[in-house]
């Protein structure tokens, strides 16, 4: 990266109460309140959101290719670990 | 032809609010596309899309106030520089970022004053018109202000170019403050302080914020009042026969 660039932040976003934080895409800024402002204006302009984080993206970490079969395939065949067995009631939403 | 001398003072005092957004959202789009990064280039774009929507509310309202005999194109489209009704600073040039940065951090803190006495107006459409924008313009006065500071107090190149546009600029500003004819009638019915009622909250708002960016405060030697008169500088012309252009090649057009 060169001096003249500014960092990149990764933008997560809440739609609307009660849900989570969803990543959105990134931003390019100086530092954490133009990160901030970058992200409103980028992600926010259609009602996307009612709550922002903006997190460095060199502060990311991240799992690596290599160990998506030891990560990941354990759990293909464990079905038994989702709830699905259960029937819920019509009136609870977004489990 | 219109008979623009059937405008009263009340239509008037709307055309110096509404013209100021309308001149400084058209110069602002020039910048899309030509933002320093993608970022920005989308912030100033907001801005102008937030400053034309706030004064198409004022021209709708005084194409309903003149009982339909103006239309809301016809305040932007057919109206020569000599009466519009904008103070002089927005119709300064975009120059290079610091200069549009510059301008609208001069126009944003009046601007905001102005909405928050608007917002108390006995007029209820305008007392709404302003309810509705100071939430833009909050954020306007908050991004223009943090980027003087970022630059002003940033390094010695952007400091340089920072207090060349501060020192070309501020002097405009007063321009604000100058009472007319319409400003008094505002006042006097309710509709609006006069501007130099918060004179001197905005020097005390703009001087501390430039003082933050290390930036010195030009005096003002030779006020320069005239904008809301309608005497203008010739930069308006350009700008509004870009405006207007399509307006007059092919009037009445739709699409």
């Amino acid at each position: 990266m060169s001096a003249k660039e500014w960092p990149l932040w990764e933008v997560f976003i809440r739609s609307k109460n009660g849900l989570h934080h969803r990543h959105a895409g990134s931003v390019h800024a100086a530092d954490a309140q133009m990160a901030l402002e970058n992200a409103r204006d980028i992600y926010t302009r259609r009602q996307e959101g009612i709550s922002l984080w903006v997190v460095p993206s060199k502060e990311i970490v991240a799992s690596s290719p290599e160990d998506k079969e030891a990560f990941f395939e354990p759990a293909v065949d464990k079905i038994y670990r989702h709830p699905t067995f259960y029937v819920l009631p019509d009136e609870v939403n977004n489990m | 032809m219109k008979n623009w001398d059937s405008l009263n003072l009340f239509h008037h005092y709307v055309l110096e609010i509404a013209d100021n957004t309308l001149i400084l959202g058209q110069q602002l789009c020039e910048w899309c596309g030509h933002g320093p990064i993608l970022e920005q280039d989308i912030a100033l774009s907001n801005i102008a899309l937030d400053l034309l929507g706030q004064s198409r509310l004022y021209y709708q309202y005084l194409s309903e106030s003149t009982g339909g005999n103006f239309k809301e194109d016809d305040f932007l489209m057919y109206r020569d520089a000599r009466k519009y009704r904008n103070s002089l600073l927005v119709e300064m040039p975009n120059g290079n970022w610091g200069t549009t940065i510059t301008r609208q951090f001069l126009f944003d803190q009046f601007h905001i004053l102005l909405l928050q006495k608007l917002s108390e107006s006995s007029d209820q459409r305008l007392a709404e018109i302003a309810v509705k924008s100071i939430k833009e313009v909050k954020y306007h006065q908050r991004f223009s202000a943090e980027w003087v500071i970022r630059l002003g107090d940033g390094t010695q190149e952007s400091h340089v170019i920072m207090q060349d546009s501060v020192d070309e600029l501020y002097k405009y500003t007063c321009d604000f403050f100058v009472s007319t004819e319409a400003d008094q009638y505002a006042a006097s019915n309710g509709i609006c302080a006069i501007p130099t009622e918060f004179e001197q909250l905005y020097y005390a708002n703009v001087n501390g914020i430039l003082q933050e960016a290390t930036l010195k405060i030009p005096e003002i030697k030779k006020p320069i009042y005239s904008g809301k008169k309608g005497y203008h500088t010739e930069k308006l012309g350009y700008i509004l026969a870009e405006l207007q252009y399509m307006e007059n090649m092919y009037p009445n057009c739709e699409w």
